[in-house]
């Protein structure tokens, strides 16, 4: 395709009306869109294939023909990126093949779901914390401020093993982080003041390690010379980041969803076993990644019945594909019961599926069962259309969700 | 119907699905986390969520064949 024809492209990504923050695509966008396959206008120039069937998905994300490496000339890039792959040294979510499994295989089994139990005491404590601090401040309060943003920087915080001492500085710059109304340079600082944190840190675990994911990494892998001190700062940094605000967003929209469906938020006050299946329809139905999955045709490759050839980008549109009617009956009803919705891809598809699922779900399961116990009034203060949406950010989710009780 | 699930540790990823869906059939080994099987024969009640499984593995990493009880081989 010659690059006059781009400008008259949908422009990507895609985001939802501000009515409701439950819609994932305006309907108008995907009306522009010519198939199954549509082309779309990227954000920092070019195209891509538009990948919006559950079936589809599923087959690129599988393929082993498609690359994840942003680095790639021509890699269809929706987010800004660190400028130097030198920084980059551990994100492993953007490499592919043997560098890409030298990386998640040091992981798998710290986040094993037997592991993940394990821990689950401290999520719970980190929970009920956040909410007694929460009720000590309000009613009303701000449900992503006190609830949402903290209750998985702490959980990352007891996973890597940053000492109790640390834990008001570890919350402030990673706050910082996720904070819209942060600015490039406060991200920077912050992110630079984390970074020498976690460098400290990583050093400090070689003297007198702990029971935790840095100590068992440095012992195991840095020690013996087989990962290097930057590549595990970058994974930890990494680990930060992808668990920060992905959980603290489905948190924020799963409040929100229970209180738009007051019935399965009562259903649940008083069923505590139905929270795994309400999780997996949560994380169906609100798809926070909904900006997709970008990846580079390294080969020719057919999805959908269409080539896609060499060199030519396409993005898994997550959000779409859990709303794929052939897949999940009514689509866009939320219906916790739908014995199908654990075939939703809210956490991706292929080799670079979310490692830290089981640690997502302990975490929505917690942190949603103690919310509907110990909040039995809980009410939002605000609408669906009026309630602050952060569209641009990289996971979609809430500015702010102000509840009483 | 008699089953024999076979899964490729080599494709593996790790994700854990298959653990959470099917239990009784899989585990992860301690040390990688990459899939394990605790049966290879599952009986008729648990090759449905066999299947989810299969169906559910990002990489394709497990496999399931039937065969009619009684035809061996």
């Amino acid at each position: 395709m010659g690059s006059p024809d781009v400008a008259d492209l949908p422009a990507f990504p895609f985001i939802g009306p501000d009515s409701n923050p439950f819609i994932p695509v305006q309907g108008s966008d995907l009306e522009r869109l010519d198939g199954p396959l549509g082309k779309v206008r990227l954000p920092f120039g070019g195209w891509a294939w538009l990948v919006t069937r559950h079936e589809d998905v599923r087959q690129l994300l599988r393929h082993p023909g498609f690359s994840s490496d942003q680095y790639r000339p021509g890699f269809p890039v929706l987010n800004p990126i660190p400028q130097k792959q030198e920084d980059a040294s551990g994100l492993f979510i953007f490499m592919d093949g043997e560098a890409h499994s030298r990386f998640r295989r040091m992981l798998t089994a710290e986040f094993m779901i037997k592991n993940i139990r394990r821990i689950e005491p401290l999520i719970e404590e980190t929970v009920v914390d956040a909410l007694e601090k929460m009720r000590a401040l309000g009613p009303p309060a701000d449900l992503m401020a006190e609830f949402a943003l903290p209750v998985p920087s702490m959980t990352i915080c007891h996973l890597l093993g940053v000492p109790y001492a640390d834990h008001d500085f570890f919350q402030l710059h990673s706050r910082a982080i996720m904070d819209r109304e942060s600015g490039p340079a406060e991200v920077e600082a912050a992110l630079g003041a984390l970074g020498g944190f976690l460098a400290e840190l990583i050093k400090a675990k070689r003297t007198s390690p702990g029971e935790d994911l840095l100590s068992r990494l440095v012992a195991e892998r840095v020690i013996p010379g087989e990962l290097r001190e930057d590549e595990l700062l970058s994974m930890a940094m990494l680990l930060l980041v992808a668990g920060h605000e992905t959980t603290a967003n489905m948190i924020g929209l799963s409040a929100l969803a229970l209180l738009e469906f007051p019935e399965h938020l009562d259903a649940l006050r008083a069923d505590p076993s139905l929270a795994p299946g309400l999780v997996e329809e949560l994380l169906r139905y609100v798809t926070v990644v909904r900006t997709g999955l970008p990846r580079l045709a390294l080969e020719d490759a057919e999805i959908g019945g269409q080539l896609i050839r060499e060199g030519e980008g396409a993005v898994a549109m997550l959000s779409l594909a859990n709303r794929d009617g052939s897949v999940f009956k009514d689509p866009e009803l939320f219906d916790p019961q739908r014995k199908e919705a654990h075939r939703h891809m809210a956490f991706g598809f292929g080799l670079h599926q979310c490692i830290g699922q089981p640690l997502a779900r302990a975490e929505l399961r917690v942190a949603l069962v103690e919310l509907a116990r110990r909040f039995p009034g809980l009410r939002a203060e605000t609408t669906l259309a009026d309630v602050p949406k952060r569209h641009m950010a990289v996971t979609f989710g809430l500015g702010e969700l102000p509840v009483t009780w | 119907m008699s089953a024999r699930v076979t899964v490729d540790r080599d494709l593996c990823c790790g994700s854990g699905n298959c653990v959470v869906t099917a239990p009784e059939v899989f585990d992860q080994d301690d040390t990688e986390g990459l899939v394990t099987l605790r049966i290879t024969q599952p009986p008729a009640a648990l090759q449905e969520s066999v299947e989810l499984a299969v169906q559910l593995c990002p990489v394709g990493a497990i496999d399931m064949t039937r065969q009619p009880v009684g035809e061996k081989g």
